[in-house]
């Protein structure tokens, strides 16, 4: 019955392979998933679902919502504490950590898959995606799902109309700066918005000019990292910032992607954000947009390195069956398939997680139709990572973004220089960091 | 009052500002019923149009039976559900304690009284995470039980009903006495007939209490299908990559106001009186 | 003598055993399981410095205490809370009067401005943060569009007043048909014949209700007062959490929303707890102060 509740869409689908189903199969082997997905991108995972329980009937997955990425962290955890988890659970990439350290509430999934039948192969991943839910030594904990990285939108006739040419766009920040101040001497209300800044402004900026988010290869090599986001090459960005925030060039519209209504509707210019913002863009812009990678600044050497990804992946949690591995097993390697990978990427914008989904894509010629669309890949793949680009893997680091959030509107707003701004949000997240070390005693 | 009629101009300012006063009060809510009725590009455009759009029976359909997460028929069906077994359970075991504590003398009385006083001190907001662990562990999470009995403690309802029985004439318990009536019967058959429009005043106000629950079935209910109307909403608003659907999370705001407004407008006289007895 | 009036019993009572605790037993095994028990677990959780799962967990004594009380954000969050509490306080409670002396002197149609001023009480504040947060929304919102015809640049994700004053306005909305209703019952309990005599004496309509309408409902303003500040302390976790999520920086990160958001989103137990504790001091004192008030009224 509960599986036909979560399926909204597919009801009578749903009720034709239940009835079908049931008389003859024994019993399929249920897990549930939560995830945090709604909307359009709640659909598609719906839909993959779907697609998965009609193409056997040995298993059978349950998808439920459970909020936000914060809340169905949450809810996981809660649940599991309370013995009623599902047996996969999606979990931002600041949350990586926090899985990680809780050995005994995970499964790793390279041990969910060799311990079944499923296809698994390790190397088809893109390093780039993988690498951030993998160990030092290659085990892959989690898989990823949904992963984007930042780039940049441009409103071509906005740029047009301040007699800017839009046929080669800005590739470093000297050059944005000099956009923005046309566009703002020409009476732009909105030149530059963003979304995610802290995982844009700074985990990025940290990853693509080759400097260090945090100590000890950004807590990939032990927990008593610590945060040293504080160096030149960020204060210089942040500084930069600010001050195109007092001069009007850079509005600030929200901690996560609220800024994309206003570059949607045409009123902003510029628009650092996900890959994954292109579906929404695409549907909704009135405009000629075009997708740039994110600038980086020309006077740093050896910029740019490679953005680092954001969004989730699918970690098991430990205390279920062996046939529910099984199962999670069956759907993580049906999810990895190049068919559902490909479709995902070029429906969401998010990155493919194989290397036969890129190529897949690529001979679809779905690149050439979506101009901008490959340009995420190459920014994470052109080159190969460095310790302070392959990502980053900090306890409470949830919290840790929200108190950079916090301290990042305070230069925005100007009560804050950049130096000072970022030297508390070090300090703050060095406690945060030792509390979370030592809770992992 | 007759010092105003005097002057006329004096009571028609009276009467603009008192509209102008609701004007204000009522826009917010005019608002998001206009941004219910139009299309999610209708609303994106700036400025918002404020005459209603077409779009009225297409997004409330969409709300009702589709939703973000779960339909908001679902939705209101749990709301009602743990509306009333709020205000009911709140109101029968206060009841009964209110009359254990008013009409008998027992050991540790003044105990008992004392461990539900206590209840005005620790309000669900400041004890949110052993409260939920213990909830999780009796298995109450996604339940009715879940939603509804830890809420139901009240002193509030308690003391209410402690005063509202201290005004009964002692002559009663007499009488009842010498007719041979035991507490059981004298209860049923002579307080809780006196005591009908207090049940009713607190009903009310007991059923908006806990129609507007947020907190607790945000922890609570972590499966769609039992999320309330009042937290199912937050989830209208987008998350992450996702865009907004404003009119359908105007939707959702405006059939979550609904009934509780109409309780309040249709009983108001009830209304009135709850909300100055609970607080007294 | 301070509580016993209220635990006062009848003259005339029945004798029974079983019967009283079988009467008072479903409120005290609710109370006792969802509220002295958890009460009990915050106390001893706030010493504690457990693991996200739950897996493990150490007695650290009184350091989550000194976390906080060394975590200047920890502070500024008390004052924040004070200046949310204030506000709302008084934009609930000033128009709600003003109102309610209009009501009071209009001879029709007095009870139809009644109706029409006291349905926002029945809208929950999660979603009068909704409802608030559509208008003021600095990209769509109709009132941020507008504001700007007045040279009034709405973003209340960057600005922290005008954040302050969006959580305080949509707290304050359903709080004001509240107030009004208490306001409107104090004034016709006034006796006219003392406002008259006044008039006659050629009192101003000012001086009138500065002399004689404001000191007789002190007491009315005095309840309305506890009442709202409880309120604003406890009861408007929902409109923080739809509006802002206590940001722009730490602006509007009231107590209630900061127990919430450690606990809930940094899955930081210990510190959370010990957050529940110090809640626990500060609304058993409110609750005291609300209680002598009681008192008061249950005397005369």
């Amino acid at each position: 019955m509960s599986i036909l509740k979560k399926e909204r869409a597919f009801i009578p689908l749903a009720i034709a392979t239940f009835l079908l189903a049931t008389p003859v199969a024994q019993a399929a082997t249920e897990i549930q998933w939560w995830h945090a997905f709604t909307g359009r991108l709640g659909e598609l995972l719906d839909e993959q679902v779907a697609t998965f329980n009609e193409s056997q009937d040995d298993y059978a997955v349950v998808a439920i919502n459970k909020g936000n990425y914060s809340e169905t962290l949450n809810a996981g955890i809660a649940a599991f504490r309370a013995s009623e988890h599902p047996t996969l659970l999606q979990v931002f990439e600041v949350g990586t950590a926090t899985m990680m350290g809780a050995k005994g509430a995970i499964k790793p999934v390279y041990e969910v898959m060799a311990e079944s039948e499923a296809k698994f192969e390790p190397d088809a991943y893109l390093a780039a995606v993988a690498g951030y839910y993998t160990t030092t030594d290659g085990q892959m904990l989690s898989l990823p799902y949904n992963s984007s990285t930042p780039v940049l939108f441009i409103n071509n006739d906005a740029l047009e109309e301040a007699g800017i040419d839009s046929s080669s766009p800005p590739a470093t920040w000297e050059e944005v700066g000099e956009i923005l101040t046309t566009l703002k001497d020409k009476g732009h209300e909105c030149p530059l918005t963003t979304a995610w800044q802290s995982w844009v402004h700074l985990e990025n900026l940290s990853a693509y000019h080759n400097v260090p988010f945090a100590t000890k290869a950004n807590g990939f090599e032990a927990a008593d990292t610590e945060l040293a986001f504080n160096s030149p090459a960020q204060v210089k960005h942040i500084e930069t910032m600010g001050q195109w925030a007092q001069d009007g060039k850079f509005v600030y519209l929200g901690r996560r992607n609220e800024g994309g209504a206003n570059f949607r509707s045409g009123e902003c210019a510029l628009f650092t954000e996900s890959s994954a913002g292109y579906a929404g863009i695409k549907s909704e812009a009135q405009f000629d947009f075009s997708i740039a990678p994110l600038p980086y600044w020309g006077d740093v050497e050896g910029a740019p390195q490679n953005t680092i990804i954001g969004g989730a992946s699918l970690w098991a949690l430990a205390g279920k069956t062996d046939e529910e591995y099984e199962a999670a097993a069956a759907f993580l390697s049906f999810l990895s398939s190049s068919t559902i990978q490909a479709k995902w990427h070029q429906n969401t914008g998010y990155l493919p997680i194989t290397m036969a989904a890129y190529e897949q894509s690529k001979g679809e010629g779905y690149y050439e139709a979506n101009l901008g669309t490959e340009i995420s890949i190459i920014q994470m793949t052109g080159k190969a990572p460095t310790e302070n680009s392959k990502g980053l893997r900090l306890g409470s680091f949830d919290q840790i973004r929200g108190i950079i959030d916090e301290e990042l509107e305070g230069v925005w707003n100007g009560s804050k220089d950049a130096q000072t701004a970022l030297d508390t949000a070090v300090t703050r997240g060095n406690e945060l960091l030792r509390r979370f070390e030592k809770s992992q005693r | 009052m007759a010092i105003v009629g005097r002057h006329p101009w004096r009571t028609a300012t009276v009467h603009i500002l008192l509209i102008l006063g609701i004007v204000l009060l009522c826009f917010p809510l005019y608002l998001t019923f206009v941004g219910s009725t139009l299309t999610r590009q209708e609303v994106l455009q700036v400025p918002m149009s404020l005459m209603p759009g077409d779009q009225f029976l297409e997004n409330y359909k969409r709300a009702l039976f589709r939703g973000t997460n779960a339909p908001v028929l679902g939705m209101l069906w749990n709301s009602l559900v743990m509306a009333m077994g709020i205000a009911i359970g709140k109101i029968v075991i206060s009841l009964l304690s209110a009359y254990a504590i008013v009409y008998f003398r027992f050991p540790f009385r003044m105990l008992c009284f004392w461990t539900i006083f206590m209840t005005l001190m620790l309000p669900v907001e400041v004890r949110i995470l052993p409260t939920y662990e213990i909830a999780a562990k009796l298995g109450l999470l996604n339940s009715y039980t879940g939603l509804i009995l830890p809420l139901i403690a009240s002193a509030t309802a308690t003391f209410l009903f402690r005063q509202f029985f201290m005004t009964v004439p002692d002559e009663l318990v007499e009488a009842a006495r010498m007719d041979g009536a035991g507490p059981i019967r004298f209860f049923k058959d002579i307080l809780l007939p006196l005591s009908r429009t207090n049940i009713a005043a607190l009903f009310v106000i007991l059923f908006i209490y806990g129609w507007n629950q947020f907190l607790w079935p945000l922890l609570i209910t972590t499966d769609p299908s039992m999320n309330t109307i009042v937290m199912g909403i937050k989830q209208t608003v987008p998350q992450a990559d996702d865009f907004a659907d404003w009119p359908l999370t105007m939707a959702t705001s405006v059939m979550a106001i609904i009934p509780p407004v109409l309780v309040v407008l249709l009983m108001q006289r009830l209304f009135i009186k709850g909300l100055v007895d609970s607080e007294k | 003598m301070l509580f016993a009036a209220i635990a006062m019993q009848k003259k005339v009572y029945f004798r029974g055993t079983w019967l009283p605790w079988l009467l008072v037993a479903p409120q005290l095994i609710i109370t006792g399981v969802f509220f002295m028990w958890p009460a009990v677990q915050a106390v001893m959780q706030s010493t504690q410095l457990p693991d996200p799962f739950g897996l493990s967990s150490q007695y650290v004594g009184m350091e989550n205490f000194q976390f906080l009380l060394n975590d200047s954000t920890y502070l500024e969050s008390f004052a924040t809370t004070a200046l949310f509490s204030v506000s709302v306080t008084l934009m609930a409670m000033v128009p709600a009067l003003f109102f309610a002396v209009l009501a009071d002197s209009v001879i029709k149609g007095s009870g139809l401005y009644r109706t029409f001023l006291i349905w926002p009480y029945a809208v929950a504040p999660a979603i009068a943060g909704i409802v608030w947060l559509f208008m003021f929304n600095p990209s769509i919102g109709v009132a941020s569009y507008y504001l700007k015809f007045l040279g009034v640049k709405w973003n209340h994700v960057l600005d922290g007043d005008q954040a302050m004053l969006l959580v305080v306005l949509a707290a304050a909305w359903k709080q004001v048909s509240y107030n009004f209703l208490f306001f409107l019952a104090g004034l016709q309990a006034i006796p006219k014949s003392l406002i008259e005599a006044a008039t006659i004496d050629g009192a101003s309509p000012w001086h009138r209700f500065r002399t004689i309408t404001l000191p007789l409902l002190s007491p009315t303003t005095f309840f309305l007062l506890v009442v709202n500040i409880i309120y604003a302390f406890f009861d408007t976790f929902g409109v923080i959490h739809t509006i802002t999520l206590g940001g722009p920086e730490r602006d509007t990160s009231i107590l209630v929303y900061k127990v919430f958001a450690d606990g809930f989103v940094g899955q930081d137990l210990g510190s959370s707890a010990a957050q529940s504790v110090i809640l626990m001091v500060l609304v058993g004192a409110l609750t005291v102060v609300q209680f002598r008030y009681i008192e008061k009224k249950v005397h005369y």
